[in-house]
């Protein structure tokens, strides 16, 4: 057993999760490739999306995937940090907007 | 400026260490099927050849540049070149065969002595489609080679050059500090005497090879990537882009394994491997002939030593009837050539 709880090597076994269940696990694969192939938005797009998801999730074997994806698509390393920061920026935004709702809950509870 | 593994005494310099390290680990632990056994799983072992139609010819490893992923090796401390007999015994083959294509390489072919005098020879043999593989700076390396576009399109010579990427920091990563502004220049030059241009028949391709342990993404997509950007920036123009996958040999195996690559690499390879790419895998269509007239089923093989399994193993004796009665010989780096679309020195194959 691994001393870790993330390896590496792993990410290529993330087809092996069909084996457990085959009928749902084939639906998320079915899904999951429909989603990125090239539609409205080009692929390239729809890979950086996935980079700055992936850190935003904090999934570690998506930020290797979605980081050698790029590379292959051509996208370079200023584009994927700045992906990253818009989804830096939207999750410090949704923490920082909820504190609408702290805000409105003192004033309402305070005399 | 860096030195060739050669030069620099490297291990891998010794293609027998590369063939030692494609064949053990993974693939002898059985971890990974080993390319034959894989191509027996559709029928396709041992791998024939089709139709001759291209020929390749290696003009010496000589080169102006020091290319991280070279899998040539080649470099300025090179000195293997084609001396002017051999070019003589090509001449006659060149003469001979219905291949419909001639693709000179290096190293930098024009920096063999005799270049101009064989593309003259070579062009009079009216082969279709007559290539020279130019790795753009070399135009821009001094006043001698300035002329080089003037005669290449004399000789009708369709130029395919390498461009890894359409940013400085990328391509100069690759290929050495300044490689980029010069291949710019060089690029522009072509166009300006017709080279690229739209409906040009003076034909510009250009070769991309990923910069690093991954492969290539589809090659439309990059193509259009490549044109848009090259034209915005540079008002550049080219006809077509070739994706090319870097095979685990030479130097790029030595950054695979000094950059703990090597058994992910081979991993993505495998993962990508596509059956349908191995019918057209350019060996198949292909003679490489060596800069010292040794003959090999492909460029690949060629870095590795890996000679024709042929009674004629030399263009002294070509022999295109026996040639085409062999088994195409291949290994591990074969995996290269048939990871998603293929590749092949002409980009995709599948
Ligand atoms: S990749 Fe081409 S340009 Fe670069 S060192 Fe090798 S032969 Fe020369
Ligand atoms: S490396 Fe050479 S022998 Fe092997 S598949 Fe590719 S072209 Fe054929």
């Amino acid at each position: 057993m691994s001393k870790n709880y993330y390896d590496a090597a792993d990410l290529r076994k993330f087809g092996k999760i069909t084996e457990w269940s085959e009928e749902l696990g084939s639906k998320f694969f079915d899904y999951y490739g429909k989603v990125f192939e090239e539609g409205a938005l080009t692929a390239r797009e729809k890979s950086l999306i996935a980079l700055a998801v992936a850190h935003t999730e904090q999934c570690p074997y998506c930020i290797d995937a979605y980081t050698k994806d790029g590379l292959q698509r051509g996208v370079t390393k200023e584009e994927m940090m700045e992906a990253i920061h818009v989804g830096a920026a939207i999750k410090s935004g949704a923490t920082l907007v909820h504190g609408v709702q702290m805000m409105n809950k003192v004033n309402k509870l305070e005399m | 400026m860096k030195k060739s593994l050669k030069a620099r005494n490297n291990d891998i310099a010794n293609t027998s260490k590369q063939l030692e390290i494609l064949s053990n680990g993974i693939f002898a632990n059985g971890e990974l099927p080993t390319f034959a056994e894989k191509i027996k799983e559709t029928n396709q072992f041992p791998l024939r050849p089709k139709k001759l139609e291209i020929l390749q010819i290696n003009l010496g490893y000589m080169c102006n540049q020091v290319c991280e992923h070279c899998h040539v090796d080649a470099g300025p401390d090179r000195k293997e070149i084609m001396t002017k007999e051999t070019m003589q015994q090509c001449l006659n083959i060149i003469k001979k065969t219905a291949a419909h294509t001639l693709d000179l390489t290096g190293g930098a072919p024009e920096m063999n002595p005799n270049f101009r005098w064989f593309v003259e020879e070579a062009a009079k043999a009216g082969i279709k489609d007559f290539i020279v593989r130019s790795n753009l700076t070399i135009i821009r390396a001094n006043k001698k080679y300035y002329d080089l576009p003037a005669f290449f399109k004399k000789h009708n010579v369709h130029v395919v050059s390498s461009m890894p990427h359409w940013t400085r920091g990328k391509t100069d990563k690759q290929r050495g500090d300044g490689v980029f502004d010069k291949s710019i220049k060089a690029l522009q030059e072509l166009n300006a005497v017709g080279y690229g241009m739209p409906n040009s028949n003076l034909k510009l391709d250009l070769v991309y090879n990923p910069s690093g342990a991954f492969l290539p993404g589809d090659q439309k997509a990059l193509e259009n990537d490549f044109k848009k950007a090259l034209l915005a920036d540079f008002s550049i123009n080219f006809h077509q882009l070739f994706a090319i996958t870097n095979l685990p040999i030479s130097r790029f195996l030595d950054y695979l394994i000094a950059s703990d690559n090597y058994e992910d690499y081979m991993h993505s390879l495998l993962d990508a491997y596509n059956p349908a790419a191995v019918a057209n895998v350019m060996c198949t269509n292909t003679i490489s002939i060596s800069w010292d007239g040794w003959l090999y089923d492909c460029d690949f093989n060629q870095m590795l030593n890996l000679k024709v399994a042929s009674k004629v193993k030399h263009v002294a004796d070509y022999n295109e009837e026996l040639l085409q009665n062999r088994n195409i010989i291949i290994n591990q780096h074969c995996y290269g050539c048939t990871a998603g679309a293929g590749s092949s020195c002409q980009g995709v194959v599948a």
